[in-house]
């Protein structure tokens, strides 16, 4: 049998090239990492009929199907389409796959809809960022989670979204227990203190967990009508000069992060290296290349942030550059 | 004799009741739960029906306009004392200088509250006179129970009837609302609302899913019963469960000085519990029933016996609200059933020996 595969459209298509010859294995997309049992059901579907009945989790909350054939792939191409429509995936076209591979799985943490902590909707703005972004070639990841915890590591991620509430003091309900004062020291960061039988918040240091609101047994602490965000930024792992992503802004709002990261995509269309293998390029590559200043620039296009919001002027990533020093002291 | 009332009708009177009345009612709080997005229900002045939560028992109770969870008492000067005036929580001008008196609606385990608060405050040695200030002021609308909600188990507390206390009712009907309407002066204002009038008797529930058994006596021994043992580990000493009880009426002092030679301040009082670090410290330091266990034992012995010893009745009206709030998933009512599983035990262990009372 001639075997006569454009592997780059493969690719594209979320398919991956093994090392087994001929065979691959199909990428599931799971915005959010919430799949509907139904869909998994189809998953282990496509598995038993075409893989070799093993499914893999991704590190990003994707679904991997290992052991297909490669002249299978049109077939699970086919099967693929409801869980696509499932899943919402932006394309209109449903019954070829997925159009795009390039921008990953979008990644978010249970949030609010399941976590006593989370500070909003992870799996909601998930979705509606991954509707956002995808299908597109370029490789950018974003990842939610639902307060400073980061459960979801969004810290490895070119942006990375952590939900913020701004506790609000009603000192009329608080009996000045002091409860709130000690979980804040033992599960964040200290911003509480009792003075005079009432709290004081340190706002600079508040990190808006929610920490306060979720021990106070009165209800003098509640959250803010508002659910506010943390960006981080250009955070990865990989050979050169793996790093956290740092703190870029604060109390900005849901709006102005969609729009950010869109702008993101200009951005690397301008300044994105054109010898960069398969046409990826971590962000924070190109960011080091033509400057932070001029990221911000693209990026903030059109952006009218809050006057809440608190933005870094200067971010520094002090990691080691493998590419230049590679020893152990 | 009892109304029925429309929507429409119900606005017109608690518009006009809030004119002669502050009232006070379970109110939906947006959000404002421990959690993302979930509501509290919590007592508040309203001025409008649409503001009152009917359907869903709130999770705080109406104590906090009779024992605030914070009150300033007094403010002292160098060689003068002011009181404290005005209603509800301290520091809140809007209604400080409002004399009217209160309407207060509640449902009929929250009717029984009021008794085990007043016998604390105003039977109980001298009586209190800011719980008297307000107290004064206050009369009560009862809510009707037309069912049972998830951990209520009044009726084996013996509060799911009402006692007659109230003025008028009001609950949910086919025809819109029903109300009895006991305070005959009031009986004008529902002429002028209701859509029509009918024998309206006050719905109660007569059988919820939580059963309780309350011990006749505790034997002292069971002091040190393994019953305890296990809360030590579970309980966390948050004191949710006080909080949100209606008959808990424990509370704390604290003098504020504003200035640093300590002679210009306030004297507050706050609510206290026993289940928080802090409440059993005593000058010098030292404190008793460090170990949660010995703080749920102190509680449970409270709400279901000690309270009992010196009233003739139980403290606790069985409204549910300390299971429903523990974030430990401790329920009062299970601990309570265990509790008299061990009386049981010692009676059968020790038969014709007299028992010493806890
Ligand atoms: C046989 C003698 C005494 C007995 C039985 C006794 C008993 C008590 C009791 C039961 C309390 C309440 C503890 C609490 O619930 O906080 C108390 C508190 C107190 N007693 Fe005594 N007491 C005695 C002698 C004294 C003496 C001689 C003094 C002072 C010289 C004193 C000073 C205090 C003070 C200051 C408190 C308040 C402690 C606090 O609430 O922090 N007591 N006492
Ligand atoms: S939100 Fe978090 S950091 Fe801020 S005061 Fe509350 S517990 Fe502390
Ligand atoms: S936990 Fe609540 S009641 Fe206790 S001190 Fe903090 S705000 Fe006040
Ligand atoms: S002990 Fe629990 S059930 Fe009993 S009155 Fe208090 S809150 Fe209600
Ligand atoms: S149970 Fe505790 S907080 Fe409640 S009244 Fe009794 S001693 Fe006070
Ligand atoms: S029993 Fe539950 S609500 Fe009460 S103090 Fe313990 S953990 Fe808190």
């Amino acid at each position: 049998m001639i075997q006569d595969i454009d592997v780059k459209a493969m690719k594209k298509n979320a398919f991956r090239v093994s090392k087994e010859r001929g065979m691959t294995a199909s990428r599931v997309r799971v915005p959010g990492g919430l799949v509907s049992a139904k869909s998994m059901a189809r998953i282990v579907e496509i598995a038993e009929e075409y893989g070799r009945g093993e499914i893999f989790l991704t590190n990003r909350q994707g679904v991997e199907i290992p052991g297909i054939h490669m002249e299978d792939m049109p077939k699970v191409n086919e099967k693929l389409k409801t869980i696509i429509e499932d899943t919402k995936i932006n394309q209109e076209d449903t019954s070829q796959g997925y159009l795009a591979s390039g921008t990953r799985n979008v990644v978010a943490c249970p949030g609010k809809r399941l976590c006593p902590f989370g500070c909003y909707d992870t799996t909601a703005f998930a979705q509606r960022m991954d509707h956002e972004i995808f299908p597109n070639n370029r490789h950018v990841k974003v990842a939610f989670t639902g307060c400073s915890n980061d459960c979801a590591h969004v810290a490895l991620n070119d942006f990375g979204i952590i939900g913020m509430t701004e506790p609000q003091y009603d000192p009329n309900r608080c009996i000045g227990c002091g409860q709130c004062v000690d979980w804040c020291q033992r599960r964040s960061v200290s911003a509480l203190r009792l003075e005079k039988g009432k709290v004081v918040r340190d706002e600079d240091r508040c990190i808006g967990c929610g920490v306060c609101v979720v021990y106070c047994p009165t209800r003098a602490w509640t959250r803010s009508p508002e659910h506010y965000f943390r960006v981080k930024i250009m955070g990865r792992t990989g050979k050169q000069n793996p790093r956290l992503a740092q703190d870029w802004l604060r109390w900005v709002d849901e709006d102005s992060i969609v729009k950010i990261v869109k702008n993101t995509y200009a951005f690397i269309e301008e300044y994105i290296d054109p010898n960069a293998p398969e046409g990826k390029e971590h962000i924070g590559y190109i960011v080091d290349r033509v400057g932070f200043d001029e990221f911000c620039e693209w990026a903030l296009k059109d952006v009218e942030l809050p006057e809440k919001c608190q933005r870094a002027t200067r971010v520094y990533w002090d990691t080691k550059r493998y590419d230049r020093d590679n020893n152990l002291r | 004799m009892g109304y029925v009332l429309d929507g429409e009708g119900l606005d017109g009177l608690v518009r006009e009741l809030a004119r002669d009345y502050l009232v006070f009612a379970p109110v939906r709080k947006v959000g404002a739960g421990r959690f993302t997005d979930v509501d509290q229900v919590i007592y508040d002045f309203v001025d409008d029906a649409s503001q009152i939560e009917l359907d869903v028992k709130s999770d705080y109770s109406f104590k906090e306009l009779l024992t605030p969870l914070s009150q300033t008492l007094f403010y002292y000067t160098e060689d003068q004392v002011r009181e404290a005036g005005g209603i509800g929580a301290a520091g809140d001008p809007a209604r400080e200088g409002d004399a009217r008196d209160v309407l207060v609606l509640m449902r009929a385990c929250d009717l029984h509250g009021v008794k085990r608060l007043d016998a604390m405050y105003l039977h109980n040695g001298p009586e209190d006179s800011f719980y008297r200030r307000i107290r004064d002021r206050v009369h009560f609308v009862l809510l009707g129970c037309p069912q049972t909600f998830e951990h209520c188990f009044c009726v084996d507390m013996g509060s799911n009837v009402a006692p007659d206390n109230w003025e008028f009712s009001l609950e949910r009907s086919d025809e819109g609302y029903a109300c009895a309407v006991a305070n005959e002066s009031l009986r004008p204002l529902f002429e002028r609302y209701a859509t029509a009038s009918r024998d309206v008797v006050p719905a109660h529930v007569t059988q919820n899913e939580v059963h309780v058994r309350v011990p006749k006596t505790v034997p002292l021994e069971l002091r040190t019963s393994p019953v305890w043992d296990e809360y030590n580990h579970r309980c966390i000493g948050c004191g949710r469960c006080t909080l949100v009880c209606p008959t808990c009426t424990c509370f704390t002092m604290q003098d504020v000085a504003y200035t640093e030679n300590g002679r210009v301040g306030e004297r507050r009082r706050v609510q206290a519990s026993c289940m928080i670090d802090g409440y059993s410290t005593v000058a010098g330091g030292a404190s008793y029933r460090k170990q949660h266990g010995e703080r749920m034992r102190f509680k449970v012995l409270h709400k279901v016996y000690d309270f009992r010893q010196r009233f003739g009745y139980d403290m606790c009206v069985g409204c549910g609200r300390c299971d429903d709030v523990c974030p430990e998933y401790i329920s009062f009512a299970a601990c309570v059933n265990k509790l008299s599983d061990a009386v049981d035990e010692w009676d059968a262990q020790h038969e014709g020996s007299v028992a010493r009372d806890a």
